[in-house]
């Protein structure tokens, strides 16, 4: 056991760069569980078994076991969080705030990143193999939802010997999977730091998934689901990837990053992308086909519609003294500030610890992501006073 | 009487000795946390603020403090009744549009409220007014008219007259110029005052409908019926 926590993950390589704040060199790993007939037992009441999570570990649990940190991804996420795949120029999706020196600070802190189920980043999702039938699952997949990730994470974290967390942290879905956390094991969670996200998703969050999905499933590729011999539906994914995109930038950072800049300098007079918001676009979504699978993004929209802890079911009766440092952003019209708002009325009728700061930025929902300044001062210094459980100004009503 | 320099602002330290060990204090419009990390080290109370400004939430969590962004003109809805055993609103009163409003929440939300503002009937001020002609400048109304953040200009007596109609016991005041505590002709002579209120009769709360249109009469007089 001790052997497996001394993460495999970590190496003292620097990364390409050759920064000494990169974890370097990274590895995924994988934790299979729930075998039938101990199979995951899922909301729907449908069960999944075996299953697999991909995750990263990064730094070293400590001997009380006492400073983990479950950080969590957003829709199209995975596992790889920080630090770089071998022979990978990118490091992963939230490298700049994960490492040593970093908020997510790796030199104190262990941090763990799982890829959720349902999501094909080799967790087990719609494209894995069935093992009653040999073949993908495609839609025959069980319908999960983010208590069902959350649930599975937990297996993860029984297994890495953990009994309570020092944080769950994520932004956009990685949010809600933070504040399920808290709603379905407040007594193993210590603090919770939801980014840009909401205890439910509106109407209009709710529009622009079934848009996506519709793109999807309209492609003649997509074939009920059942496309992984035949080659998945590329045309339906990319649109939806790319109205994701326009959702996750503002008005305002589109005209600074596009204006209405034209990629030949001259029209056209035919559909090629004229403008670089078109090129832009196209390119967003050609790259994302070749990364996520088709089913994956129509389970976990869907989990992501279904959610829903509004109406006091955040914080259910059990006296909770998990804090919370919840952030959004002013551009952010996807997740919008009042949405955070809520989150941070719930914790406040039940008398919850909380911090709340909406953040300037005008990078709309991309800005978890991006925007560093406000995030790193706040997430360094909430972790910071968390784990080191000052009691100073820890205005907890217990 | 003058208020020993410790280093500590002198309103601060007012506020400070009204509060005992152990309270549970919400600041409306904490600013960089200074006195809520003072109440949390030293009276070990358990402490909460709320603040507008981005830059002084960040010095807020730098100390360890739980603080959220909010428009306290807004009010308090999402705190239940007696939450708090005080709520202190020290110089943002008269930053406030909605104060009758605002009060009445303090005082559902926390048992007292301690109140502080700056005196506009300082003899300094009406030195400026009566005989300069001019918006009155004061160590305590330092900025000019066009730059003041402050929406009521109100004395010591103004505040007095407000909390007697209101139905708004004053348990305490402390009158200050600089590190002196002024009790006599404290509406001439003090530049800042520090108030704590509580409701006459006990703590009764009165809804949480807009303060506007709450009752006339103050609570009391029905609680005590």
């Amino acid at each position: 056991m001790e052997s497996l926590l001394k993460t495999e993950t970590q190496s003292t390589e620097t990364g390409p760069e050759g920064d000494c704040h990169s974890l370097g060199i990274v590895e995924t790993q994988y934790y299979t569980f729930a075998e039938p007939p101990e199979a995951l037992k899922l909301e729907s009441g449908e069960t999944l078994g075996p299953v697999t999570l991909a995750y990263e570990t990064y730094g070293t649990l400590n001997r009380e076991r006492s400073n983990a940190i479950l950080v969590l991804h957003a829709l199209s996420g995975d596992a790889h969080a920080a630090g770089f795949h071998r022979g990978e120029e990118a490091p992963g999706w939230w490298d700049a705030m994960i490492g040593p020196g970093k908020p997510f600070d790796t030199d104190r802190y262990f941090v763990i990143c799982s890829n959720v189920i349902g999501g094909c980043k080799g967790s087990t999702g719609p494209s894995s193999l069935d093992p009653r039938t040999g073949k993908p699952y495609g839609a025959e997949f069980p319908f999960i939802t983010i208590a069902d990730m959350v649930h599975a994470q937990r297996h993860l974290i029984d297994f890495l010997g953990i009994e309570k967390l020092l944080c769950v942290a994520g932004g956009s879905m990685g949010g809600m999977q933070a504040l399920q956390w808290v709603a379905s094991y407040p007594e193993r969670v210590r603090s919770a730091i939801p980014v840009a996200t909401a205890l439910k998703h509106s109407p209009q969050q709710i529009a622009f998934n079934e848009v996506g999905r519709q793109s999807i499933m309209a492609d003649p590729a997509w074939r009920e689901g059942n496309y992984y011999e035949t080659g998945q539906p590329e045309r339906g994914l990319s649109v939806a990837r790319m109205i994701g995109h326009i959702t996750f930038m503002s008005d305002r950072s589109m005209e600074a990053k596009f204006s209405r800049k034209l990629k030949k300098g001259k029209l056209s007079f035919n559909f090629d992308a004229d403008f670089e918001v078109e090129g832009y676009l196209r390119y967003r979504g050609a790259n994302f086909v070749k990364r996520f699978d088709a089913n994956s993004y129509l389970y976990i929209t869907k989990a992501m519609d279904y959610f829903d802890l509004s109406g006091g079911k955040l914080i259910n009766g059990r006296a909770v003294d998990t804090r919370f440092l919840v952030i959004s952003f002013q551009s952010d019209w996807l997740y919008p500030a009042y949405q955070s708002q809520e989150i941070v009325r719930q914790l406040k009728l039940k008398q919850v610890d909380a911090t709340y700061c909406e953040l300037k930025s005008t990078y709309g929902h991309d800005a978890f992501l991006v925007e560093l300044e406000g995030q790193t001062t706040l997430i360094h210094h909430f972790l910071e006073k968390t784990y080191l459980g000052e009691r100073n100004g820890n205005g907890n009503h217990r | 009487m003058e208020i020993i320099d410790n280093g500590i602002r002198p309103d601060h330290q007012v506020i400070f000795d009204m509060i005992e060990q152990g309270a549970r204090v919400l600041d409306l419009g904490c600013g960089t946390g200074d006195l809520l990390h003072l109440l949390a080290g030293d009276k070990d109370a358990r402490v909460q603020g709320i603040e507008l400004d981005e830059k002084a939430i960040y010095e807020c969590v730098k100390k360890g403090l739980s603080v959220c962004q909010s428009d306290i003109e807004s009010g308090l809805t999402e705190y239940p009744d007696g939450s708090f055993d005080y709520v202190i609103l020290n110089q943002s009163l008269q930053e406030i549009k909605k104060v009758s409003f605002l009060l009445r929440e303090a005082l559902r939300v926390g048992e007292k409220v301690i109140v502080g503002f700056p005196n506009f009937a300082h003899l300094d001020a009406r030195f400026c007014l009566f005989f300069g002609g001019k918006a009155p400048m004061t160590p305590s109304l330092p900025n000019r008219w066009y730059e003041t953040p402050n929406v009521r200009f109100l004395s010591i007596g103004d505040f007095r007259s407000f909390c007697a109609e209101k139905g708004f016991a004053v348990e305490k005041a402390c009158f200050l110029n600089g590190r002196k505590t002024i009790t006599f002709w404290p509406n001439l002579r003090a530049l800042n005052s520090i108030f704590l209120l509580s409701l006459q009769g006990g703590r009764r709360p009165y809804g949480k409908g807009d303060g506007v249109a709450g009752p006339e009469t103050p609570p009391d007089r029905e609680a005590s019926a």
